[in-house]
């Protein structure tokens, strides 16, 4: 991989000093090429949820290295001042419940990233419709959250991740809800988001459902990452 | 951008409507509560008006007619009409007392008025129905508020009077209608005794060795008839002549007639600052309550509305939202909430006004005042929402 996607080398993170202190990320070494969906699993309490927080920029990690893009993000210290621009326009969230804003709208709810961006409403939400149809979730566009089914929720908490075009989306449990057609309709899904905006995917999952669907999986054990390949199984 | 707090004002509008009434009902009673002391002032300058005086001349070192009593012989009219500078004065009576008609009884400031012209100080300016007074007794004018009408016979002490006539917002500073009588029957109702009470008082004069001199004949016939008469009045009220400062003229009566004189602008001092300060700050305490008690509903709502929305405002921050973006829509919806509640607020004391036995007056810069105090309450009640808020950790949306 070359310049694209997101790369993590030896990143820690420790909680706590002295006799006290707790190394929740002993040492992680990712990378994640465009368009790759790949899985990251590992029992409770491996520092899954720690990872996800220090890749999303809403903890910060205590050393290492994180590269987005052709961007160094992090290098034993944030290299970016605002991170919550980085959050709004480099990376994408989807979580294992949608999260959607209630009183918005699904197509505002898409929209809304790009507005924070400061792109002129008709713009995002032209954006935001054109992604709602790639998802085939077009047609409940003026809905509101409440309106929609699980899967229609998840759809469109995907078109948020997606909206800005960020090179990595972190998917957090993301079919942990679903029954297995619709946990394997949402993997497929963000394979093919991933193959078409060439974004790279962590999916954290427990869920062994989709763990077969991975090509390439990174096991966390006590803080540490270890590679090693899926069984790529298709989806179709 | 698009108005977050508007999308969600839409969205729950139930709730921000409800809860908007509902303080909206409390601001109505802040409202009404200021158009009440607006109303005990408004009633004293009324007062003041309708008594078409420049100067009130009462008994020395008192803060009479109004606000303490006082007492005038009724002859020092003619002095004081004799000084430089007056155009007129008359000798008033005020006695607040419950004026009887049939079985009910009404509370009312019975006004003794000078006979004379219409312009008279004392008279009452203009009338809604009927005549002014005519007779030099038994005939009565009366506010419009007591519920007499025209031809209702009324009873003051012993005194059975005619109401020939009906005007309109003459009230005492307590907001008590007024009725306007005779000068000398007003005299006559400060003084009037029962019967039993007029006997009793010529028996104990009779029995005074001093009063009753067996070598003075007509010396008790004397002393009876003048415990009998009032001739005394509260005040004296003077017009000033064009081109005279009432100042001066005042300044000339307290010199000169040993009496105290109080220009226009005392008289208010007198009965704003000392005759309604206590219901003022009566008032004032209240308002002052309402207002906390206004903000901590304000800030309760705003902060269980924003406790509600916890989850969605860790997505919104872990997506990028500005806290400007978070803080701006907590505030807008804190004064919306204030804006609902003061249109009601607003609607609800102008139709409660009327129904309170006493003026409720609502002008115009106290409801802009109100609608600020409003707006700057709610803001400051949004503060603890706003600062939960921005402590909300993006990292809460990700598991774990």
């Amino acid at each position: 991989m070359v310049g694209k996607g997101i790369r993590i080398e030896g990143l820690r993170k420790r909680y706590g000093s002295g006799d006290t202190a707790v190394d929740a990320l002993k040492r992680v070494d990712m990378q994640v090429a465009p368009g790759e969906v790949i899985g990251l699993i590992g029992p409770s309490g491996s520092g899954k949820s720690t990872l996800l927080k220090a890749l999303g920029a809403v903890i910060d990690p205590t050393a290492g290295r994180m590269i987005l893009g052709d961007e160094v993000i992090y290098d034993d210290g944030w290299k970016i001042s605002d991170l919550r621009a980085l959050r709004r326009d480099k990376i994408g969230f989807v979580f294992q419940a949608p999260y959607l804003i209630p009183f918005l709208d699904v197509t505002d709810n898409v929209a809304l990233l790009p507005m924070l961006a400061g792109t002129p409403n008709s713009e995002a939400r032209q954006r935001a419709l054109a992604l709602l149809r790639a998802l085939d979730v077009e047609h409940r566009a003026g809905a509101m959250p409440s309106q929609l089914s699980g899967g229609e929720q998840q759809r469109v908490a995907i078109a948020r991740g997606l909206v800005n075009h960020p090179p990595v989306i972190l998917a957090d449990e993301p079919t942990a809800p679903l029954d297995s057609a619709r946990a394997l309709a949402v993997i497929r899904i963000l394979n093919d988001m991933a193959q078409r905006f060439e974004t790279a995917i962590i999916v954290v999952t427990h869920d062994e459902k989709i763990i077969p669907t991975f090509k390439r999986i990174y096991h966390i054990r006590d803080g540490a990452t270890h590679e090693e390949a899926g069984q790529g199984r298709s989806i179709d | 951008m698009i108005s977050l707090a508007g999308r969600d004002i839409l969205h729950s509008w139930g709730k921000f409507v409800f809860t908007g009434v509902g303080l909206g009902l409390l601001i109505g009673v802040t409202l009404t509560m200021a158009g009440v002391y607006r109303g005990m002032v408004d009633d004293g300058k009324v007062l003041l008006d309708n008594s078409g005086a420049d100067l009130w001349v009462v008994q020395k070192n008192t803060l009479g007619p109004y606000a303490e009593s006082s007492s005038l012989n009724d002859d020092a009219y003619r002095s004081i009409l004799a000084m430089p500078g007056v155009a007129q004065a008359a000798n008033v009576t005020y006695l607040t007392m419950q004026v009887r008609t049939g079985n009910a009884d009404v509370r009312a400031m019975v006004v003794g008025i000078a006979s004379g012209a219409t312009d008279t100080p004392g008279w009452p300016p203009f009338l809604v129905a009927g005549r002014q007074i005519t007779r030099s007794h038994y005939e009565a004018v009366a506010d419009v508020a007591t519920g007499f009408e025209l031809g209702d016979r009324i009873i003051i002490r012993r005194n059975q009077y005619k109401v020939v006539g009906l005007t309109r917002r003459m009230v005492s500073s307590n907001g008590d209608p007024m009725v306007f009588i005779p000068l000398k029957d007003g005299q006559e109702a400060q003084f009037l005794k029962d019967n039993d009470a007029i006997v009793q008082q010529r028996r104990r004069t009779a029995e005074n060795p001093s009063l009753n001199r067996p070598g003075v004949p007509g010396l008790l016939d004397a002393v009876i008839a003048s415990q009998s008469s009032n001739p005394y009045v509260n005040a004296v009220l003077v017009r000033v002549k064009p081109g005279y400062a009432a100042d001066e003229v005042a300044e000339s009566i307290r010199r000169w007639k040993r009496l105290t004189a109080y220009t226009r602008p005392q008289m208010e001092d007198i009965l704003v600052g000392k005759l309604i300060a206590t219901s003022a700050k009566q008032i004032g305490m209240f308002l002052a309550i309402l207002a906390i008690v206004s903000a901590a509903i304000v800030a309760f709502i705003i902060y269980t509305l924003t406790m509600d929305k916890i989850r969605e405002i860790a997505v919104l921050k872990l997506i990028g939202t500005r806290n400007r973006t978070i803080a701006a829509m907590i505030l807008q919806q804190a004064i919306v909430l204030g804006l609902i509640g003061f249109v009601v607020g607003k609607i609800t004391a102008t139709f409660a006004a009327p129904f309170f036995p006493k003026y409720v007056l609502l002008i115009p810069t106290d409801s802009i005042a109100g609608a600020i105090a409003i707006m700057v309450i709610c803001a400051l009640a949004s503060v603890i929402a706003i600062r939960m808020a921005l402590q909300v950790d993006p990292a809460d949306a990700i598991g774990g």
